[in-house]
């Protein structure tokens, strides 16, 4: 059995940022594992631009911004096995992948978890009605468009005003399909502003809030959707229903972190981000063993994943170092305003980066660090959207005795 | 016109089972099916039970069929390599009325042949399942759970091999009886073939068949169940299929069984549908199974909901007085050369075989046909990836480097078990066949990671355009067209669209 | 006149107000950078915009390789480019950052290919 100081599972944003930073920390013993036929992961796919303004301050493309990665990982000779799939990992951190070229076991000092999201289906979210081809999750539409050369259909409704929602939107509309609105069961969108300005309004595609689908109708290929107005508990309001005759659904609701193999290790998961728990070191509950980027929560921006995957790296090469990372005994908490947050616990003795999302839209609100019953930092924020992710860097100085951090958003 | 002896109308599990059983006797056999796969209605839509038979009246061929196929089913699973569990059913009581029912049942169940059935106490009841509520249960031995599809594709599969033909995409509209030669011409799908037997196993259809072969266009009413399918994570928490007490009536409510791979299944509930082919889920049902689902089975998550899914019981009823009937299965000597099935609904997982049986065993007295020498009741079912060891997992990448290529990660299939699903015996291209083949794509993202790779493997192994990719039934296309077209290609449409214009 | 713009420049997007007065801006609040009035300052007169799609290639690993324009073209021109981007066919290999159309329709923007594609 192959020993090696750190195993990468999943050769995305999160997994190469990590490996360069490992590399550049004086671990080499590294091995990223991917298991398509070329590291990149997602973006490979997600071929519109504005990616990378924070990390690099320029805005890119998705395979450009994926490149600059995988060029320093090949410049640094890291060593990497794509077409390689991870089926099991041990809590004593033992890694079964398999390839073409045969089975491959390792022994890992270090773990990093790097899987990624997947996206939320039909079947999650239980939309009633018939099963006739043309119901499409987003991504899936996204890689047979701009990777399979394959048009999935002509007339679109959008189910969920998600990012990769209203991109395809206008994806398929410069392609000449006919979109005939994004319907989103939120009363406000899911996705960043921006977006609804430059795939949506650019394009004269009506976003409506509140709304769903209730009922999915063909018997071969879809013939129409109908869509219903919702009220606050996102129950259809009756009487309002409307059909709409379509040959494709393109579902963008929701990113799920793809946590199957963290689960085998037995660490535990975070009940809000279902992620893994992890403490200010990005690692989880099994020692060794360390998660960032859509695997751990789902970020708005491939920038923080990168960055995030970064820290986790300055930790994981410590720990490979020292054997240990400091303790972390203090409990993270959020206020009913909070979601997603992450580090679940923190040693208050280091820099911790607090990151969450509000579970709603606010204006005007200050987000407070709390300990005890002392703010030992306040942020004051004129606009807060669910569709972005807040970070909230703290200085080990900030913290004032060993009781649990809380986080709230006061309005 | 091609010639026949027997044409089996219909390829769910009780045409499948027809056409194997037949298959043991030299005979020119061909199946029609009209969808592009078998098992497309409701052979695939239900709970996956191997029934014990103890709710059956006595001496129905309903009972009598469930007894015999639940008796002979390890035989069979392990002849055609069908994934099955024999788990034992528990049924739970709460109150005196329940446990009446239940006694009432075991001794229907007794007088059918049901063996092992034993009331026990709630201390043994968690000793079969932990998770099981209940305050007293009948435990049930020889209940079991299988991959329904599965098993129709393995009875299809080998029949196939010993020699039957099966055609897709071949809907029966007329049948035609040609006395003079005593044969029967079938018109399905645009063609006639000539056939000397017809055996009616058309399921949903099996009246509108009836009718056409003279004999009753005999009442059917549709039962619709809904279900969810649930997270193999859900899975760990279910060993035994749990039932409540069956109601005064025979029929349970709402349960949730675990199937052979793992999953939970939560369903059916039961509603009356004027529709054939009314496989829609609606919101009304799904919030009631819910509701009714969680009291039965705690995981029961939206955490973990995956799909869900409807099937239509067509049982056959008397419309004066609305009492069900039994199974029908006949022949007339006065419509010569045919058997006729109808009403064949739940438990028809468990029956088909012993139908099959009896319908084969009337052709092959009648025909005085002669044993196929070559009848090989083994199908090839090569041990699945997943549930291989990791040696074992090791000693496949060698011989075949497909297996070391996963293709769907959530139900870890490999490329070679994909490739061997697109070159199947019946020659079933459609997405969901390869699905229903090798379980890639039915895991918790839905094909969101292997879809894109199936439809282009299909295409690449097949030598077929994007455009003529079919999710599942005729019309169900998936791609429009290519999204960039080469010279070559636009000038190729042109041409083809300037001919068929000429041609209007 | 008062109108408003979400900016697009980076996540954030800013509600920017903007007062404008015979085509021309007087006055514009709410944007948290530069680039921001540069947006709308932009957007008031003739808004801009960048497009992203792909371009056939035969022989590669990949049946297309995706494309972005080198600056942004103004907002009303963007089907006449993709007209132009989907007459493009190349043979692989294709290179990351390869010009495809110089000066696109004598808009002073390249189509630029973004993901390298090998031969197959």
């Amino acid at each position: 059995m192959r020993q090696v100081e750190a195993v990468i599972i999943g050769g995305g944003p999160a997994g190469l940022a990590a490996a360069i930073e490992l590399y550049h920390k004086g671990v080499t013993d590294i091995l990223i594992l991917e298991r398509e036929k070329k590291l990149g992961g997602i973006l490979r796919q997600c071929i519109h631009d504005g990616f990378g303004l924070t990390r690099f301050g320029e805005t890119l493309s998705g395979p450009e911004y994926a490149s600059r990665f995988v060029r320093q990982v090949q410049e640094l000779k890291i060593p990497y096995m794509t077409d390689t799939t991870v089926l099991e990992i041990t809590p004593e951190k033992k890694v079964y992948a398999s390839s073409s070229q045969g089975m491959i076991v390792l022994q890992a000092k270090a773990v990093i978890l790097a899987m990624g999201c997947r996206e939320k289906t039909r079947g999650a979210i239980s939309i009633p009605g018939t099963r006739p081809s043309g119901v499409y999750t987003a991504g899936v539409a996204q890689a047979y468009i701009n990777l399979k050369n394959k048009m999935v259909g002509k007339n679109v409704v959008i189910l969920g005003s998600g990012d990769i929602g209203m991109i395809m939107a206008r994806r398929m509309t410069l392609e000449g399909a006919k979109v005939l609105g994004v319907f989103e069961v939120q009363p406000y969108p899911s996705g960043l502003p921006r977006n609804v300005e430059q795939c949506l309004n650019d394009y004269h595609i009506p976003l409506y809030l509140s709304h769903t689908v209730t009922e999915i109708r063909g018997r071969d290929r879809l013939e129409s959707v109908v869509i219903s107005q919702v009220d606050e508990s996102f129950a259809p309001i009756p009487g309002t229903q409307k059909e709409y005759p379509c040959d494709t659904l393109i579902l963008s609701v929701g990113l799920i972190p793809e946590n199957e193999l963290t689960w085998m290790t037995g660490a535990l998961a975070d009940q809000q981000t279902r992620g893994a728990a992890v403490d200010e070191h990005y690692q989880t509950t099994v020692e060794g063993i360390f998660a960032a980027g859509n695997v751990l929560h789902v970020h708005d921006l491939v920038d923080f994943v990168s960055m995030e995957a970064e820290a986790l790296a300055d930790s994981a090469a410590r720990y490979i170092k020292e054997g240990a990372l400091p303790a972390c005994p203090l409990a993270v908490k959020g206020d009913q305003n909070v979601g997603q947050l992450t580090p679940s616990r923190i040693s208050g003795q280091g820099d911790v980066q607090i990151s969450f999302r509000v579970r709603k839209p606010m204006k005007g609100c200050t987000i407070q660090l709390v300990q005890g019953d002392r703010v030992i930092k306040s942020v004051v924020k004129p606009k807060a959207l669910p569709a972005e992710m807040i970070q909230i860097p703290l200085k080990a100085q900030a913290f004032v005795g060993k009781e649990d951090l809380e986080v709230r958003v006061v309005c | 016109m091609e010639q026949w002896d027997v044409t089996i109308i219909g390829a769910g599990v009780v045409g499948a089972a027809a056409a194997r059983e037949l298959s043991r006797y030299c005979l020119r056999i061909c199946v029609l099916e009209k969808e592009l796969d078998v098992a497309m209605g409701n052979s695939s839509r239900n709970t996956g039970m191997l029934h014990a038979g103890f709710t059956y009246k006595p001496g129905s061929l309903k009972a009598e069929c469930a007894v015999e196929g639940n008796k002979e089913f390890d035989q069979v699973a392990r002849e055609l390599g069908v994934p099955f569990k024999r788990t034992g059913k528990l049924v739970v009581g709460f109150t005196e009325h329940d446990r009446e029912n239940i006694l009432k049942y075991k001794a229907v169940g007794e007088q059918n042949g049901v063996e092992g059935m034993r009331m026990i106490d709630q201390e043994e009841i968690r000793r079969i399942d932990p998770h099981a509520g209940g305050e007293f249960a009948m435990f049930v031995p020889s209940s079991g759970i299988l991959d329904p599809m599965e098993y129709t594709i393995a009875l299809a599969e080998n029949a196939c091999q010993n020699g039957v033909s099966f055609f897709f995409g071949r809907e029966v509209t007329a049948i035609h009886r040609d006395e003079q030669e005593n044969r029967y011409l079938v018109e399905a799908g645009g063609e006639t073939i000539s056939t000397k037997w017809v055996i009616n196993c058309a399921g949903t259809f099996a009246s509108q068949i009836s009718a056409m072969l003279g004999y009753p266009n005999y009442p059917v009413k549709g039962f619709k169940g809904e279900y969810f399918v649930l997270d193999k994570k859900a899975g760990a928490f279910l060993k035994v299929p749990v039932y409540p007490a069956p109601n005064d009536k025979g029929g349970f409510s709402t349960h949730a069984t675990p199937t052979v791979d793992g999953n939970v299944l939560v369903g059916p509930d039961s509603y009356v549908t004027e529709e054939w082919e009314d496989y829609k889920v609606t919101k009304e049902h799904m919030d009631g199974l819910f509701r009714d689902g969680k009291k039965m089975f705690e995981q029961m998550k939206r955490e973990y909901f995956i799909r869900n899914f409807a099937g239509i019981r067509w049982k056959r009823y008397d419309p004066e007085t609305g009492e069900i009937l039994d199974f029908k299965l006949e022949a007339d000597p006065a419509k010569p050369n045919t058997v006729n099935l109808v009403g064949i609904e739940s438990p028809g997982v468990t029956c088909a075989l012993p139908l099959g049986r009896r319908a084969a065993a009337i052709v092959a007295e009648r025909e005085q046909a002669k044993k196929n020498p070559k009848f090989d009741p083994i199908r090839p079912a090569p041990k699945r990836f997943y549930q291989m060891s990791h040696e074992e997992q090791e000693m496949a990448i060698k011989q075949n480097p497909d297996y070391g290529e996963i293709v769907c990660r959530c139900e870890t299939v490999t490329r070679a078990e994909i490739l061997r699903a697109i070159h199947n015996p019946l020659s079933v291209h459609t997405v969901t066949g390869i699905k229903n083949r090798t379980r890639a794509t039915m895991g918790r993202c839905q094909g969101g990671y292997c879809e894109t790779r199936i439809t282009e493997m299909i295409e690449e192994e097949l030598g077929i355009k994007p455009e003529d990719v079919r999710y599942s039934r005729k019309g169900s296309y998936m791609f429009t067209g290519p999204v960039r077209r080469t010279e070559e290609a636009l000038e190729a449409e042109k041409h083809e669209e300037a001919e068929k214009g000429g041609e209007a | 006149m008062l109108r408003e713009f979400t900016c697009i420049m980076c996540p954030q997007g800013c509600d920017i107000q903007v007062e404008v007065k015979e085509g021309k801006v007087v006055s514009i609040s709410g944007n948290k950078c530069p680039r921001g009035k540069e947006y709308v300052t932009q957007e008031v007169v003739n808004p801009m915009r960048n497009i992203a799609t792909s371009v056939l290639v035969e022989g590669g690993e990949l049946p297309l390789a995706s494309v972005r324009l080198t600056r942004p073209i103004p907002k009303d021109r963007i089907f006449d480019v993709m007209n132009e981007i989907k007459k493009v066919s190349l043979p692989a290999p294709v290179k990351e950052g390869q010009i495809v159309i110089p000066n696109v329709l004598g808009l002073g923007s390249d189509v630029m290919i973004t993901k390298t594609v090998d031969k197959a």
